[in-house]
């Protein structure tokens, strides 16, 4: 157990078997996502109410809930940067904030792209999109306090400090987000939340949040292996690395 | 040389209970800020100031005041409280007082719980007692000035002790005070929300026990794991340092 | 032979990807004076720091009376002091309040103690002044007034022979030898020129280890 342990905090080990699994996370992610993009676009049935403009959702579901289970796995990594202080875990907070902050911004964009017709205006302040814009902040705050600390073991440990922090409120602003909705704009059309989908509605969706999944698991990998090689720039490894191009 | 008899080592095994350790940084925070009067006000100024754009920026009507007046109100009480936090540590820093604080055999999350506490005492406070006046500024009725009055009163030190957190990360950072902002604004947010939406359901009429329940609850939150978190940053930063 | 007060074991420090010190391993007897010594950015300060437990940027271990540190945390920082550059002293408090807050964590001092200790500086007469309004050798001199008050054995001191004039270079030193002769022990680094009869060193820069 220890070994392995000891073995999942080695960047040089990580960066080998990451990449054989990389082709097959960016393939399989690809081929779910487009099969999900384009069953739902193209062939699940129009929604009664909102007709075609809520196809969207293929899209702004997915991201959302991605930006959300990003910044769940940062905190996870954050625990481990904090309790048995592996270089790997900080690697990942560090390689994939930018990703959540981007996800966060595309739920945001594909949700207010969706108000338009639905709403006739682009930005609501709906409960789901402010919470949303609070993840954004909570991503910049993340992002803005790693790129302000020179020395990296601080910096990661600082943002690992952070990111716990902010989980621990994240429940505790979308419930309070959700009931300054209600107490100001009382029940209106909710976004995503349908009394109930029809199979053909939720498997393309379901299929374009696990390709987002893999996708994200190959960007990860990618963003991780270069910072891993900037930070290990001296080690043997890295410049055998370079000169032979494999490790 | 090691031929010849060495003295013995004597330890000591005891030190200052974690109260009178709790009661001597207080004072010294206190002391401090007695000494240098004018920076306890510029929060007040501040808050004031911010209050009184209100009216000249948006509109002097009653009507709107008497509306929008207690989110005013709060929203500058959380913005004079996060201008306050960068000297929270700051000082401390620069003179080495912070080291010796974190080299205290006490645990050290107890100190800066007693350094935010003096932090609360010395800006939260001040800005309750200053709310009623300027809540018939905004011509707030006598129920709801009470009500913010309360609200402010739980949520303030809610907000020192989050913002204990982000002043402790950000410490000798260059640009320290918009990062500190960019860092506790979100956090605040569900204290804004509480605190407000309060005062709002206190207008309409509703009883407000439980949202007043439900903001002590953040406040034994904050109370019991900010002091933790803040304590993690601050021996980060230090060690930076 | 008596044991170590505290020990390193192979302590390595890397700061700014630049490695200060590695396979660093002394000991630190009770009765002895210490001089840390190396050219400037050679981690002198860096390395109290880690003894302190400050700096947590290294690995190794650190034994204190043959246990680690980290498992006795509160009894090691209760019988070691620290004094780094910015010694704690607040310039809107005077002296004595400067005193009395730094031994507020630590153990009850009475107020005679204080201002003998004061007196013991050369502060006779500036007690109730601001330090502020204080020289900066006036300043230093109320950091080593806390010297005076300490009952900590080990102490771990940074530049403190800074900005002190001669008189009081001599009485810091007389200070550090008695502290050894008490069965305590000292570790200081200095520009200054500091040779005491039976002091140690402990070098840095060229490849670390002493």
């Amino acid at each position: 157990m220890w070994q392995f342990f000891h073995k999942l905090g080695s960047p040089k080990w990580f960066f080998g078997i990451s990449t054989r699994f990389m082709p097959w996370l960016l393939a399989g992610g690809i081929l779910l996502l487009m099969s999900g993009v384009i069953w739902g676009l193209a062939f699940a049935p129009k929604d009664y109410l909102q007709g075609n403009s809520y196809r969207i959702i293929f899209i702004h579901v997915p991201t959302a809930f991605m930006a959300q289970s990003v910044y769940i796995m940062m905190a996870s990594a954050a625990l481990v940067t904090l309790v048995w202080r592996m270089k790997l875990a900080d690697v990942f907070v560090k390689a994939v904030a930018p990703v959540g902050l981007v996800l966060t911004f595309l739920a945001l964009f594909t949700g207010a792209v969706w108000g338009k017709p639905t709403w006739g205006t682009w930005w609501i302040w709906d409960a789901r999109l402010t919470s949303m814009l609070i993840l954004l902040f909570l991503y910049g705050g993340v992002i803005a306090l790693d790129r302000a600390i020179n020395d990296e073991k601080s910096a990661a440990r600082a943002v690992a400090v952070l990111v716990l922090v902010g989980v621990v409120n994240i429940p505790i602003i979308k419930y309070s987000v959700e009931w300054w909705n209600t107490l100001h704009q009382p029940a209106t059309f909710k976004l995503t939340e349908k009394p109930s989908m029809p199979a053909e509605m939720w498997v393309p969706l379901l299929l374009s949040v696990l390709g987002l999944y893999l996708i994200f698991g190959w960007l990860a990998c990618v963003r991780m292996q270069t910072e891993i090689l900037s930070r290990e720039q001296r080690t043997r490894w890295v410049k055998e690395f370079v000169m032979k191009g494999r490790v | 040389m090691n031929a010849e008899v060495r003295p013995a080592v004597r330890l000591a095994s005891s030190s200052v209970g974690v109260l009178a350790a709790m009661k001597g940084v207080f004072a010294r925070d206190m002391r401090v800020a007695f000494r240098q009067r004018q920076d306890l006000l510029n929060p007040l100024l501040f808050f004031v100031m911010v209050v009184t754009l209100f009216p000249l920026g948006v509109s002097p009507e009653v009507s709107f005041l008497s509306e929008a007046g207690a989110g005013i109100l709060w929203v500058a009480a959380l913005l004079s409280v996060l201008l306050s936090l960068d000297h929270l540590f700051r000082h401390d820093f620069d003179d080495g007082t912070l080291e010796q604080l974190v080299l205290q055999p006490q645990p050290l999350f107890l100190l800066i719980l007693a350094k935010t506490i003096a932090h609360w005492m010395l800006t939260g406070l001040p800005l309750v007692i200053l709310t009623p006046v300027l809540g018939v500024m905004v011509h707030l009725d006598g129920n709801s000035i009470a009500i913010l009055c309360l609200t402010l009163l739980i949520g303030t030190p809610v907000l020192s002790l989050i913002g204990a957190i982000g002043a402790a990360l950000t410490l000798g950072l260059r640009s320290a005070g918009v990062l500190l902002s960019l860092l506790i604004i979100p956090l605040y947010i569900p204290v804004l929300i509480f605190g407000t939406g309060t005062v709002a359901a206190a207008a309409e009429g509703a009883s407000v026990g439980a949202y007043l329940a439900l903001m002590g609850a953040f406040l034994m939150l904050a109370l019991t794991l900010a002091p933790f978190a803040a304590a993690a940053a601050l021996k980060i930063s230090l060690s930076n340092a | 032979m008596s044991e170590p007060l505290l020990q390193a074991v192979n302590l390595q420090c890397e700061r700014d990807k630049r490695m200060l010190f590695r396979e660093l391993s002394f000991s630190i007897l009770p009765g002895t004076v210490t001089r840390v010594e190396g050219p400037n950015g050679s981690g002198k300060t860096t390395l109290l720091r880690i003894l302190a437990g400050l700096n947590d940027a290294w690995t190794g271990e650190l034994k204190w009376c043959g246990t680690p540190v980290a498992s006795q945390r509160e009894a090691f920082l209760r019988n070691m002091l620290y004094l780094g550059h910015r010694p704690g002293i607040k310039p809107l408090l005077t002296p004595t309040e400067n005193l009395r807050a730094l031994m507020a964590g630590r153990r009850p001092v009475a107020d005679a103690a204080l201002s003998q200790a004061l007196q013991g500086t050369g502060l006779t007469g500036y007690e109730n002044v601001p330090c502020r309004n204080l020289s900066a050798g006036q300043q230093r001199r109320v950091a080593l007034a806390r010297l005076l008050v300490a009952d900590e054995p080990l102490w771990l001191l940074d530049e403190v022979f800074t900005a002190i004039d001669a008189d009081g270079v001599k009485a810091l030193e007389a200070l550090l030898q008695q502290r050894a002769a008490e069965g305590g022990a000292v570790l200081v680094t200095t520009h200054h020129d500091l040779a005491l009869p039976g002091m140690h060193r402990l070098t840095l820069g060229a490849g670390g280890a002493p």
